[in-house]
């Protein structure tokens, strides 16, 4: 991989375009071992309560090292702006750092984003000097709204979270990437890996992905599957590719024909 | 002998000796303090107050630490699903 091609946000540099999530996985081992398959250095984590009952319980923290992986704590769960931002507050307090993946949810359904709540959230979070990096839905004018509050990164949804759907509107997502000069993480919605590949192809700058990868039959061969898919998705990007055409144009020369 | 005095503790009741800080409800605990948010009334308290914050009659605290998740995850500190 090319190592000069670095992700910074916020002054934070990743080597990784592939972003993992850590939950629904068998057990630690397989985790580990799945996030070490996706070549991903940053790993989003939840934040609970301790098991203070069953203290033989091992934690991820022995698995996943903190010095390795930036980890990305997120508000999964959350419903209200009170709640997200109780809960940035207690990962900021349990961690190392001032990054939080934001989250308000507005249904148990859908799981879509509350983006009116999720601005509110955001607001807050960064006058309290929090890194926040938003899910949020593939609407391009909260995007902006997003950025113009202070965030650094966006991280619009490709559809429903641990839906497998992949990329339901490409073209509200490159409009996004368009006209917003921040960097954008698709999160959410992956199924496999041309869906990932996709994205990057549109230009996303990461893709952030959790149940594609942890419901897969075989979790660590579709997390390998996946650090591929996001590589060649960035270098054909880069690469350019050809416009479409309707109809065919040769490529071997005509001249020389008998 | 210190008074024994009732606490909440991730919910549940547990006694308490008077005068027992934070520092000592996790060691007690043997969770690791570098690892967790401690929330003391609602109040998310500073790691390095843990020792010098003791614990009163009817005291709720909360303990968190970081679990496997991605987008959306509930349940208790054993990275599993709902």
């Amino acid at each position: 991989m090319d190592a000069n091609d670095r992700l910074t946000i916020a002054g934070h540099e990743f080597r990784s375009r592939l972003w993992v999530g850590t939950g629904k996985y068998k057990d630690f081992a397989e985790t580990k071992k799945a996030i070490e398959a996706s070549g991903a250095d940053v790993v989003t984590v939840a934040v609970r309560r301790v098991n203070i009952t069953d203290r033989s319980k091992e934690n991820l923290l022995d698995y996943i090292d903190p010095k390795k992986y930036t980890i990305l704590p997120n508000t999964a769960g959350c419903y209200t702006v009170e709640d997200a931002v109780r809960y940035a507050r207690l990962a900021r307090a349990a961690g190392i750092s001032d990054l939080v993946k934001l989250e308000v949810l507005g249904d148990e359904r859908t799981l879509f984003p509350d983006t009116a709540g999720l601005i509110e959230a955001a607001k807050i979070l960064i006058k309290e000097g929090f890194i926040v990096l938003p899910y949020t839905n593939d609407d391009p004018i909260v995007a902006k709204k997003l950025v113009d509050i202070g965030c650094p990164a966006v991280m619009p949804l490709a559809a429903p979270i641990g839906s497998g759907l992949g990329i339901r509107n490409p073209y509200n997502l490159k409009i996004i990437m368009e006209t917003v000069k921040v960097p954008i993480i698709v999160d959410a919605g992956v199924g496999t890996a041309s869906d990932a590949a996709l994205a990057m192809e549109y230009g996303a700058d990461a893709v952030l992905m959790n149940t594609a990868i942890a419901g897969a039959q075989h979790p660590i061969a579709m997390a390998e599957a996946m650090k591929y898919a996001v590589y060649a998705g960035r270098l054909a990007y880069k690469a350019g590719r050809i416009p479409r055409k309707l109809y065919a144009t040769a490529s071997s020369p005509i001249e020389g024909m008998l | 002998m210190a008074n024994e005095i009732q606490i909440q503790v991730n919910g549940e009741p547990r006694g308490w000796r008077e005068g027992g800080t934070v520092a000592d409800l996790l060691s007690d605990l043997a969770v690791a303090a570098e690892r967790v948010a401690v929330e003391l009334n609602l109040e998310i308290l500073d790691r390095k107050d843990f020792g010098q914050r003791s614990l009163c009659e009817g005291d709720r605290v909360e303990i968190l630490g970081f679990i496997g998740g991605g987008c959306e995850t509930k349940g208790e500190s054993d990275g599993r699903e709902r």
